[in-house]
């Protein structure tokens, strides 16, 4: 499978990226290209230019930044792995990399193109999501940030504008967990549960069980009214919108992330 | 059209390439290196894994273009004159292979995963061969070859 025909230009710093975007309402990013080319080879995906930040190598970074870390968003999945910066303040994303695809898919992928894909089966799209990130964006404009409440509005659909690049990812430093279940090694999330404990509250998250990476916040209420893992998992329903497809029904999609939203509460 | 140079098994190589070709394919079809199989199109089977700058990565899956100034190794690029990769010796002593199909993709993660961690258990193995697929093996020789190779010192 052959994707179609593109131009192709490799950006040397992020406004030059920005001014590239700027020249073809079709252009689009390419970092590790782990989403884009598999959907560009099944001709899901058909842009017209691609501009490569992939060699944005100030881009690759973890960092303390104030009392949160900062990611740049071309780290890719096996740096954050091995990162001793997030081993000891933020375990919970080095932990879930290290789930992600296999070793060959994790070289290459990196955490801005895992949120700014949009994909509900994201996994770092859900900690973050949950962690309460704050995702940092690059545009004709100048530089904003945006909540990860307000980050992800739809399937495959994120707030970053055409012509914006996410250059960095800033994250509490907390402690959490997170639970996935696949059918076979190497595979996306049927389910995926995190939790973490975010400014004195526990937040939880959910990923494959609805549009988009999702918040389970009637269990975060019911757990803040001091209900039991289990009584608060029980609440997952109110929260989620799980799909059936290939990999899992409604139904079990369901039983599922109470399980595993329990054993991830358990552990907190 | 676009430009691209890179090291392919340590020769220099300058080409002029469509921005869509995938690395695989350009390996095979402008280099003649058909060590490299392609099993699935689909970024699942692993048979077409590569080094790129000694890390493995799945060539079906990147284009020629993003390996521009890069360092790629194929199976063709491992051995030294007629002696094997300790990787493929293991592979070869340990009956690590039937058709063959996957070998190549299999030699090169493990090549990756060693440099990694020399010393990995076996679920290490096992965990750092999850995205290579092989149907003919059940892989239990496989992950004796690594073994093997692992006290080798490959
Ligand atoms: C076999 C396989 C298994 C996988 N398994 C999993 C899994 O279990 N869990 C999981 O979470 N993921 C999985 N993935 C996806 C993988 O994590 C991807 O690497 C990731 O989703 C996308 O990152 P990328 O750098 O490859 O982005 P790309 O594919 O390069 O880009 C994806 C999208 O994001 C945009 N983009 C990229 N970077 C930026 C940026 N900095 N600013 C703005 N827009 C940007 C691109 O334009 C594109 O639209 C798997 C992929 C494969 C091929
Ligand atoms: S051919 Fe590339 S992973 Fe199967
Ligand atoms: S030996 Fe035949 S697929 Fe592995």
């Amino acid at each position: 499978m052959i994707p179609a025909v593109f131009e192709y230009e490799r950006a040397g710093f992020v406004d030059e990226a920005v001014e590239l975007l700027g020249r073809d309402e079709e252009a689009k990013l390419l970092a590790g290209g782990h989403s884009l080319i598999p959907a560009m080879r099944l001709r899901f995906s058909r842009p017209s230019l691609l501009v490569d930040i992939g060699r944005l190598d100030d881009l690759r970074y973890v960092r303390e930044h104030g009392d949160r870390i900062a990611i740049g968003a071309l780290t890719r999945h096996a740096d954050l792995v091995g990162d001793a910066m997030l081993r000891e303040h933020c375990a919970l994303i080095g932990e879930a990399a290290a789930l992600i695809g296999d070793p060959q898919v994790r070289h290459r992928g990196t955490i801005g193109g895992s949120v700014a894909h949009g994909d509900p089966a994201s996994d770092l799209g859900t900690i973050l999501l949950t962690l309460d990130a704050e995702f940092v964006a690059r545009g004709p404009g100048g530089e904003r940030a945006i909540g990860a409440g307000a980050f992800f509005t739809g399937p495959f659909e994120t707030a970053l504008e055409h012509q914006e690049v996410l250059t960095e990812i800033r994250v509490p430093k907390t402690a959490g967990t997170y639970l996935k279940h696949v059918r076979r090694a190497h595979d996306w999330a049927t389910v995926g549960a995190a939790a973490a404990r975010v400014d004195g509250r526990v937040h939880v998250g959910l990923t494959s069980m609805g549009p988009t990476s999702l918040r389970a916040r009637t269990v975060e209420d019911a757990l803040a009214d001091g209900a039991t893992p289990a009584d608060a998992a029980a609440h997952v329903a109110e929260d989620a919108m799980p799909p059936t497809d290939a990999s899992a029904s409604s139904e079990y999609r369901l039983h599922l992330a109470q399980v595993l939203v329990r054993r991830a509460l358990e552990r907190m | 059209m676009t430009s691209v140079a890179l090291t392919v098994n340590g020769s220099r190589c300058e080409a002029d390439v469509e921005p869509r070709q995938l690395l695989v394919y350009f390996l095979r079809d402008r280099l003649g290196l058909k060590g490299t199989n392609v099993g699935c199109d689909t970024t699942s089977c692993g048979a077409c894994t590569v080094l790129v700058d000694d890390e493995s990565v799945k060539s079906c899956t990147v284009f020629a273009v993003q390996a521009d100034g890069s360092e790629v190794t194929t199976v063709e690029g491992l051995a030294r004159g007629d002696a094997l990769h300790p990787v493929q010796q293991a592979f070869h002593e340990q009956h690590a292979l039937q058709c063959g199909y996957c070998t190549p993709g299999f030699v090169l993660a493990t090549v990756s995963l060693l440099k990694e961690n020399p010393n990995p258990s076996e679920t290490e193995i096992r965990e750092g061969l999850e995205g290579n697929l092989c149907r003919c093996t059940g892989y239990h020789n496989i992950v004796k070859a690594v073994q093997a190779a692992a006290r080798a010192g490959a």
